[in-house]
């Protein structure tokens, strides 16, 4: 199963390294990881999405990850109201009479045409990670010539309901 | 912070105004050392800790010098595990640091507070490869509480503080700080007056009451409780608590092999150690108990035997300080975040009526003396449990020993009962042979009027015994008694078990003379080989107020019994009867 945990660290070098070798020594499988500097600039926000067996699994990701000094919070989001996204940058093969085509398709997606060459298009795609991956399967037929995805980001929404047993993961957060 | 806390703080800011220096770094570093009451370094110079040595040189701070970085280190856990203090580690950069990396992730398994100074190059050359280097702080980032590169002066006093913090408090772990040439030469302001501030680090050390009440109550209800006492029990000095609580709720006890000494091994409830080659009485404890409370023991696999088998019909209770031990290999119904000594205490208070289950300790005082550990001395042929029960009578149990891993290892803990804490020193998670003999040492240092006895297999001794040097240069009265098999026993063993006697290279046909080696260190050397000479020898090792050797020639087929096979649960031991 997948879970989006979301992490505030320490915005100094070396953390990204701590915290993905802390995955990889403890085998655990990391599906995307996202980074980037918070309202605070000395604290980094890192959006992991994670795939594990069971929730103890996740539980020990969890808590490995508050173990590490650099790891100010730590919460497992995927159960909560979250807005998250992933963006993705395609290069298709388009020839002149197909653009018309694709521009109908990045509408309905609400993607965006960001470069056009001679036989080739480069879209833009923000949402979720099944939005994404919906669009891409679309323009498979097409070519894809490149493709650059980010991993997930995501925050939880103002108006919080927790879905979450409450009583789960008690013993940290 | 309040207004009143802050007057407060300005006060003694005041009393105790110490007029901040200009120092260089290596000076920053002697002074922070002298201000976490250190009083020991055990290390080894090289050309990027140079200035450093060279602050110890003129401030005659009291330092080690091993003759191996490894022994070095494994000396700093030894002085950790027995004074309860952090073990200071200083070494050079490159191989100097690579050569304790091994004590690092030693420290780190069993949980020993330990900072470990290495130098490092100049920051104008980190990143090129250049004389003597090496990535310190990717090397030991999974091997360390946590690590630090200094990357100017000023930060250093910080540093050195927070180090010393992580290290000692909650699960104790070593700190690695790698401290580039140039930043030690540097100078700036020391000012070591600020409090730690790490956000991202609050142990956790009181324990919910909710959670202990639960405990108390599940304790109540128990008709065969158990409690598993680990060697966090060691770190939280909650042995006395320990005792006390076992004495009011009248509840058997059993060790892990790096709890041994937290609760008094001849006493009536203790039913001695668990796990693979623990007694068949804490083993089927352990089995048929209703209630597990763990308590500072983290669950390792040499513990559990087979989890599908493991105590099957007991609820499970956990003490830990570390969160993440709390269901990492066993699930837990009832999780206790918190210091052993605070849940203990907590314990003690919220305890009622002593719940009675004389028929489960009976049932469990007749295994204790149906099953005891058992050896046969049948010829001239030194047996060596009965050469480690022997030191444990000639020392009437007092010594500090210390071990490397393998059977020697195990008789030790079978057959030496330990009645105090921090008298027990030995590799447990990493099972790193040529760890006991200079964690004697750093044993000895810690307390030098104890008889320190280093017990270890032929085969680590001679991975660490350059250290002996140690020995002739302060004169410290370490006994080191090889248990010689000849042979690395416990792999020896399992070829025998489980690969069909086929002895790969486990085996050795030739040994150095242990004895001229020890007195080309001017160390006192004996070798045993028959029976009736043991016992004397024990005595004359004990008497002598020097160093000595004991090469004592043991019976090379001897395994260790009983034992839980791998894949095995506790309730199938072999081998508990002659």
């Amino acid at each position: 199963m997948k879970r989006t945990i979301s992490t505030l660290v320490n915005n100094s070098s070396g953390v990204l390294n701590r915290i993905t070798g802390l995955f990889a020594r403890r085998h655990y499988n990391i599906e995307s990881i996202t980074v980037g500097v918070t309202e605070n600039p000395s604290v980094s926000r890192m959006t992991f999405v994670v795939v594990v067996d069971t929730m103890n699994n996740i539980e020990q990701v969890l808590k490995q990850l508050h173990k590490q000094v650099d790891v100010l919070k730590v919460k497992d989001i995927t159960d909560e109201s979250i807005i998250a996204r992933e963006l993705a940058l395609i290069k298709i093969v388009a020839f002149p009479e197909q653009r018309g085509e694709i521009a109908a398709l990045v509408n309905t997606f609400r993607a965006q045409t960001i470069d056009i060459g001679r036989e080739s298009m480069t879209l833009q795609v923000v949402g979720d990670h099944e939005k994404v991956e919906a669009l891409i399967d679309l323009l498979r037929p097409y070519g894809i010539k490149e493709l650059a995805r980010t991993g997930e980001t995501a925050l939880s929404r103002s108006s919080k309901k927790v879905l979450a047993d409450p009583n789960r993961l008690s013993l940290i957060n | 912070m309040s207004t009143k806390t802050k007057k407060q703080e300005l006060v003694v800011n005041i009393e105790n105004q110490e007029a901040p220096k200009v120092l260089s770094g290596s000076g920053m570093l002697i002074e922070a050392l002298a201000k976490e009451n250190v009083e020991v370094i055990f290390g080894y110079p090289g050309g990027a800790i140079l200035p450093t040595y060279d602050e110890i040189y003129k401030t005659g701070i009291r330092h080690i010098l091993a003759r191996h970085e490894q022994g070095a280190i494994h000396a700093a856990e030894g002085y950790a595990r027995v004074s309860g203090k952090p073990g200071v580690c200083v070494v050079t950069s490159g191989p100097g640091a690579t050569n304790v990396v091994t004590g690092i992730a030693d420290a780190m398994i069993d949980s020993l507070p330990l900072v470990v100074i290495t130098g490092q190059v100049a920051k104008t050359v980190i990143g090129t490869d250049a004389f003597q280097e090496a990535d310190m702080l990717g090397i030991t980032m999974p091997i360390t509480k946590h690590n630090f590169q200094v990357r100017s002066v000023e930060e250093f006093p910080r540093i050195i503080k927070e180090a010393f913090h992580i290290a000692t408090t909650g699960r104790p772990g070593p700190v690695l700080i790698d401290l580039p040439k140039d930043v030690s030469q540097d100078s700036g302001l020391f000012d070591y007056s600020g409090d730690v501030n790490l956000p991202g680090y609050q142990p956790t050390v009181i324990p919910n009451r909710q959670q202990i009440r639960k405990l108390a109550e599940a304790v109540t209800q128990a008709k065969k409780p158990v409690i598993l006492a680990g060697a966090g029990i060691l770190h939280a000095k909650a042995s006395e608590y320990l005792y006390e609580y076992v004495e009011q709720q009248q509840i058997p006890v059993v060790n892990t092999l790096l709890g041994l000494g937290n609760f008094p091994g001849n006493h009536e409830l203790h039913l001695g150690m668990a796990g693979m080659h623990g007694t068949y009485a804490a083993n089927m404890a352990l089995h048929e108990a209703d209630l597990l409370i763990n308590i500072g023991a983290r669950f390792d696999d040499r513990l559990t035997g087979k989890l599908d088998f493991f105590a099957p019909n007991a609820t499970i209770a956990h003490i830990d300080v570390d969160p993440a031990e709390i269901g990492k290999n066993i699930e837990t119904q009832i999780p206790v975040v918190g210091d052993a000594k605070e849940a203990l205490k907590m314990l003690i208070a919220e305890q009622g009526e002593q719940a009675d289950h004389a028929d489960w300790k009976a049932s469990l005082q007749l295994k204790k003396t149906d099953f005891p550990l058992w050896y046969k001395q049948e010829d001239e042929t030194i047996k060596p449990q009965h050469l480690i029960e022997k030191i444990y009578q000639k020392t009437k149990g007092e010594a500090i020993v210390t071990t490397d891993v393998g059977q020697h290892q195990m008789w030790s803990a079978q057959f030496y009962k330990f009645d105090k804490p921090n008298r027990w020193v030995t590799s447990g998670g990493l099972g790193t042979m040529g760890f006991g003999f200079p964690a004697a040492i750093g044993a000895q240092i810690a307390e030098p009027q104890s008889t320190v006895v280093s017990i270890i297999g032929d085969a680590g001794f001679q991975m660490t015994l350059q250290e002996m040097s140690i020995l002739q240069e302060l004169n410290l009265p370490v006994k080191i008694v090889i248990v010689n098999n000849a042979s690395l026993g416990m792999v020896r063993q399992w070829q025998q078990l489980f690969h069909g006697e086929r002895y790969s290279n486990s085996l050795f046909p030739i040994q150095p003379d242990f004895v001229k080696l020890a007195e080309a260190y001017s160390i006192k050397a004996m070798k045993v080989e028959e029976l009736k000479d043991m016992e004397s020898a024990i005595e004359e090792m004990l008497a002598h107020d020097g160093p000595v050797l004991m090469d004592c020639r043991v019976a090379q087929e001897e395994n260790v019994y009983p034992m839980i096979c791998p894949g095995k649960g506790h309730h199938e031991m072999e081998g508990i009867r002659p």
